[in-house]
């Protein structure tokens, strides 16, 4: 007993040393950014040293430029509206219809069907809608931000329905009738009972919901394309030939586009690693 | 207001979510199915084809090599990520100083947008690497940029699939290895016999998600290559995205995204069977 106690308590430093080491896979085009975006392009000689020592002077200058370049006050605004409300229809949406068909399908033939044909969505590529919707939304006069919602509400449709009936197979349904008895209403009795213990399946959902939209180029780029309006990723693409080759504001601009993401990872990073390894574990 | 029944309520939670996702997935899907049959350019008049579209698609050099690009890229990805987060699980897992901070920083690039990440490193391969060997670089090469992409790309994805085999290492009994070690199973044997096949399930998410992920490949592209040199590094989804919306060839490429999608659903249907029989053997 003695002995196991001692072999479980040996740290394997090798490997810790090891670890830490291969965190300069991650670190280094980080840091290189960094120090990048804080020189100035006079301080960028040819050799490597050129680009990866400190800069002389940390100057937030090129952050300056960045933010008047890529009219970066108005690509964030759309970035975090556009995330923000997809991220809130969709708990309140794809957590109803996960409730709705969740609860049915099981004696329900019409619900089985369209639990089966929103979680077939899964397997369609954006590819082969992105014509067509390019095409649709204008049309429909949505081809802005909020197109990109709706489509981001039905992109997202089959994974977090998937989820959220998921879960609801652990949720005993006597819960619901105790409130029935009190006269409640399906539509009470969801609000009141079953969406506050959806909890952990809504930091699921809205975790991969953000991630993917927050993240996500190519459906701002075809729909919003024309509307002079961009996303927070979209304005790096439009204005990467401004930039030239001018890396020190490029990489100033870059840095300003990760930057929001990074400190929501600091700030909720347990909360982030959970809900990316339920959503697909699960 | 007279009370609608529990049936009556999901019923009006259901209908509207199913209209909506068909006007958003299944109504383009269609359409892009009906345009394959044409060759619109994507404005003006167009003509019905027939099966032209489809006929041509096999004969085309273009597409064909956007295919084995795609392919190539999806197939070394996956293995070089699954292989690399293993490792990497197993040393996080280990008994190291440190763990959740080291988890913590190897998650981070799953975070990170993929084009700015793709610039970032674009920089790294454009400037750096040729500056450390002495070689040109690698984007430049059409022998090599596919395999710039493949970092990339792999960089992003191994940070998901490690936390995954995590979760996965973190389900096997310590017991386990205790019983395995006295029937003289350690180090390589121990991994083979006893922790890979049960984490077998862990593996087969890993593999179905990451095949899917690199097969959509795009935003990485967009940013390190644009498809380039001479067409080397054109996935199927920027081929569709770069040709289709602007190339005039909506028609055809609209075939060639009914194609993928049956190629998409298709490789689903076989790695969940093939998995989902592996599975059960043990």
């Amino acid at each position: 007993m003695k002995q196991k106690n001692k072999v479980a308590a040996t740290t394997n430093w090798p490997l810790t040393i090891l670890l830490i080491a291969g965190c300069l896979t991650v670190i280094f085009p980080l840091y290189m950014a960094i120090v990048i975006a804080f020189k100035k392009p006079t301080e960028m000689t040819n050799d490597i040293a050129g680009a990866l020592s400190l800069p002389k002077s940390w100057s937030l200058e090129n952050f300056a430029e960045a933010m008047r370049v890529t009219d970066f006050w108005h690509s964030l605004g759309y970035s975090v509206m556009i995330t923000v409300a997809t991220v809130v229809l969709a708990i309140l949406l794809h957590s109803l219809a996960g409730y709705a068909i969740g609860r049915s399908m099981a004696k329900n033939k019409f619900y089985k069907f369209s639990y089966l044909y929103i979680v077939s969505g899964m397997f369609v590529p954006f590819a082969i809608l992105m014509m067509p919707l390019v095409k649709q939304t204008a049309q429909m006069g949505v081809d802005n931000w909020f197109g990109v919602i709706l489509c981001y509400l039905v992109f997202y449709m089959p994974m977090n329905v998937m989820l959220y009936t998921g879960y609801l197979k652990n949720i005993p349904i006597a819960l619901e009738e105790a409130a029935f008895v009190d006269g409640a209403t399906t539509w009470q009795t969801y609000w009141k009972v079953i969406f506050p213990i959806m909890g952990p399946m809504h930091a699921t959902v809205a975790v991969l919901t953000a991630l993917g939209t927050w993240n996500d180029v190519m459906t701002p780029l075809v729909i919003m394309s024309g509307t002079g309006a961009n996303t927070l990723p979209l304005a790096q693409l439009t204005f990467q030939t401004q930039f030239g080759t001018n890396y020190n504001l490029a990489f100033a601009s870059y840095l300003l586009a990760l930057l929001p993401i990074l400190i929501f990872y600091l700030v909720c990073q347990k909360q982030i690693i959970n809900g990316v390894v339920n959503g697909a574990v699960k | 207001m007279k009370k609608l029944s529990r049936n009556q309520t999901f019923l009006l939670i259901t209908v509207p979510v199913l209209a909506l996702f068909f006007c958003f997935n299944t109504l383009p899907l269609i359409k892009g199915l009906i345009y394959s049959f044409t060759n619109f350019k994507g404005f003006g008049s167009y003509d019905w084809v027939g099966m032209r579209n489809y006929a041509d698609l096999f004969t085309d050099a273009r597409v064909g090599k956007s295919y084995l690009f795609t392919f190539k890229f999806a197939l070394v990805a996956t293995i070089l990520t699954n292989v690399i987060a293993l490792l990497l699980a197993l040393g996080l897992n280990g008994k190291i100083r440190a763990k959740s901070a080291l988890r913590g920083v190897y998650f981070v690039p799953r975070i990170l947008g993929g084009l700015v990440v793709g610039y970032i490193f674009g920089y790294i391969f454009t400037y750096i690497l040729p500056a450390v060997t002495g070689g040109s670089s690698m984007l430049s090469n059409t022998n090599t940029a596919w395999l710039a992409i493949v970092i990339v790309a792999a960089w992003q994805s191994i940070a998901q699939t490690t936390l995954i085999y995590i979760s996965g290492l973190q389900t096997v009994p310590e017991d386990v290895y205790e019983a395995g070690a006295i029937d003289g199973a350690t180090g390589w044997k121990s991994f083979k016999e006893l922790t890979f096949p049960l984490i077998i399930p862990f593996f087969s998410i890993n593999m179905v998600l990451s095949m899917k992920d690199f097969l959509m490949v795009f935003d990485q592209i967009m940013a390190l290559t644009k498809g380039g040199p001479a067409q080397s590094t054109e996935s199927i989804s920027y081929l569709i995205y770069n040709n289709g919306m602007g190339g005039g060839q909506f028609g055809f490429q609209s075939a060639n995204a009914v194609i993928f999608f049956i190629v998409i659903v298709a490789i689903s249907v076989f790695q969940l069977n093939f998995t989902g029989k592996k599975e059960e053997q043990l």
